[in-house]
This record gives C-alpha cells, structure tokens and sequence, in this order.
C-alpha cells in the first residue's frame, strides 16, 4: 500500500472495519474518507458492511429444548447428590 | 462493559452454585443459555449435537466450580469450556459434516483479499486498484434484516467460516462483544483477532451480495 497519497478501492475494502471499528490511525482515516467523497462504489460498499454487522447483531437467540432443560436439571442434581 | 450490580448479581448466583442451590442453576442456565446454544449451533452440525454440547459445558462448569477463581467473567469461562467441547465434538463428528464445513485452509485469511481482484481494475486499466464492477444496491435494509431468508443466508456464510473466524464473529458481532472479551475468551492477539473479524464479515457480505444478485436474477 501507498504511505501517502491517494487511496484506492482495492485498499479501501480491506481497512473497513478497522475504519468501522475505530482502529484507522487518524492519517488513514483522512485518505479513506477523502476517497469516500469521491467514490460511490465504495460509500456502498461501506454502508453495505455496516448493514451486514447490523444484520448479524439481529439474528434470534437459540434456547434448549424442554427436553435438554430437563436432563440438564437432573445431571445438576446427580452433582449436588455428589458433592 | 458489565455494571457492579451484574457482578454482584453473578458472584452470589456462583455462590448459591457451590452450594447446591437449584434456583441458582436455573438463573445462570436462563442467562447464559440462548448465548452459549447459538454458539454451540455454530460449531457442530446438528441441533441434537449443539444441545449436548451445552449440557456438557454446564457439567464442566459444575465440576470446575470450586476453581473458578472470577478473574475473568463467567460468561468468558463459559465461552472457553464450550468451544473446547464443541471443537472436540466436531472432530469426533466430522465424517458426517457437509463438504462446506470441511474447508479449513487459510485459518487468519491473512493473505485473503477482502473483494477477489477481479472485481477491480487491473493495472492497465484505466485507473487502476478502482472498481471495475462496484456492488450493487441491496435496497432498504427494513425489507431484508430481519427476513428469514436473510437469516439462513447469514447461518450457512457463518457455518462455512474458518472455526477462528466463525468465532471471533460471533462473539464480536452477533453476540456484542467487545475486543477484550473476545481476546480472553478465544486466547487470540489483538491484531490476529482484527485480521479473523475482517476476514469474517467479508465474506459474510459477500454470501449476502450473491444471495441478492441471485434474487436480482430471478425476479
């Protein structure tokens, strides 16, 4: 990558989440937003990861079956009978 | 991250652990339960499975108990006894897993180009390292975030994960855990653990836009 100078797509895509994540050291956060204003395709590609780190914080929890719940409940009490 | 009352509140349910108390069992299995079950599903192939996976990491917790010394959270305990049982009994059931779960190359992706190259010009293009094919838009996020199809693509992209990236993944963005956690939970460096996550939501995304090219297509 270029120390300075211009950003381009291909190295813009592998600092988005550090950027996301407030990890970008200020000097690459001016080059990235400066490329940002300039580029559509990357504005999109950016609000696209933020929509797909959205979407993984949205699935549903998982719960155990009532079945698993009880076995569960009985192997605490084989524990306790043991302690 | 955790408020004082929180680990007042864990340190006397641990308490009310060692000494037997059921009720105290059931609050911490409610607590941690959906967490620990959504991991589990993750790592191991069937639901039956990820079950059993849980119910032996609640044994290990209670025979490790008197041990348990609260230096790190509970649920960062939890965290490490369940992926060891799940790698273990992933290993043990690997035979039986689709071809998708079996590809284990390039573990941190480091060398793994966020975008294949493709998708940028080449350096006799006009302008070289910018998009040759820029991605499309995926319409507003409330008709899809929360749709069921949206749900099974992002399953089977976390599934097809490398075991280090699915981790680091799930802890960070669908359980919300911050970097600290996440790096005494799984035993992984701070730049290691960025690297796995970019990676990860990389290819996420990816599965998401073929998911709506595919959508795009057919309609």
């Amino acid at each position: 990558m270029r120390a300075s100078g211009e950003m381009t797509c291909k190295e813009l895509v592998e600092l988005v989440s550090d950027y996301l994540d407030g990890e970008l050291p200020a000097a690459d956060v001016v080059r990235f937003e400066a490329h940002l204003e300039e580029c559509d395709g990357c504005t999109r590609y950016l609000e696209q990861m933020r929509e797909t780190i959205s979407a993984l914080g949205h699935l549903p929890p998982e719960s155990l079956s009532p079945e698993a719940e009880r076995r569960m409940l009985a192997a605490f009490r084989d524990w306790r009978s043991q302690r | 991250m955790t408020s004082p009352s929180a680990v007042d509140d864990e340190a006397r349910l641990l308490d009310g652990l060692r000494a037997g108390d059921e009720a105290a069992f059931r609050e911490l299995v409610t607590a941690h339960g959906p967490m620990l079950m959504r991991l589990a599903m993750m790592h191991v192939p069937s639901r039956a499975v990820a079950e059993e996976v849980v119910q032996e990491t609640w044994l290990a917790v209670l025979s490790g108990i008197d041990r348990f010394e609260g230096r790190s959270s509970l649920r960062t305990w939890l965290t490490s006894i369940l992926l060891n049982t799940a790698r273990t009994r992933g290993e043990r059931e690997r035979r039986t897993l689709p071809f998708s779960l079996l590809r284990r190359r390039g573990e941190e992706g480091r060398d793994e180009p966020a975008v294949p190259p493709a998708r940028f010009q080449g350096r006799r293009g006009e302008q070289p390292g910018q998009w040759a094919r820029p991605p499309l838009e995926w319409g507003p996020p409330e008709d899809w975030l929360e749709a069921e199809a949206t749900r099974g693509v992002l399953l089977k992209a976390i599934a097809s994960l490398a075991p280090r990236q699915r981790a680091v993944i799930a802890l960070r963005d669908i359980s919300g855990w911050s970097p600290e956690e996440v790096r005494n939970a799984l035993d992984v460096s701070e730049t290691n653990q960025r690297v796995l996550l970019h990676r990860a939501r990389s290819k996420v995304r990816a599965e998401l836009e073929k998911h709506f090219e595919a959508v795009k297509d057919g309609s």
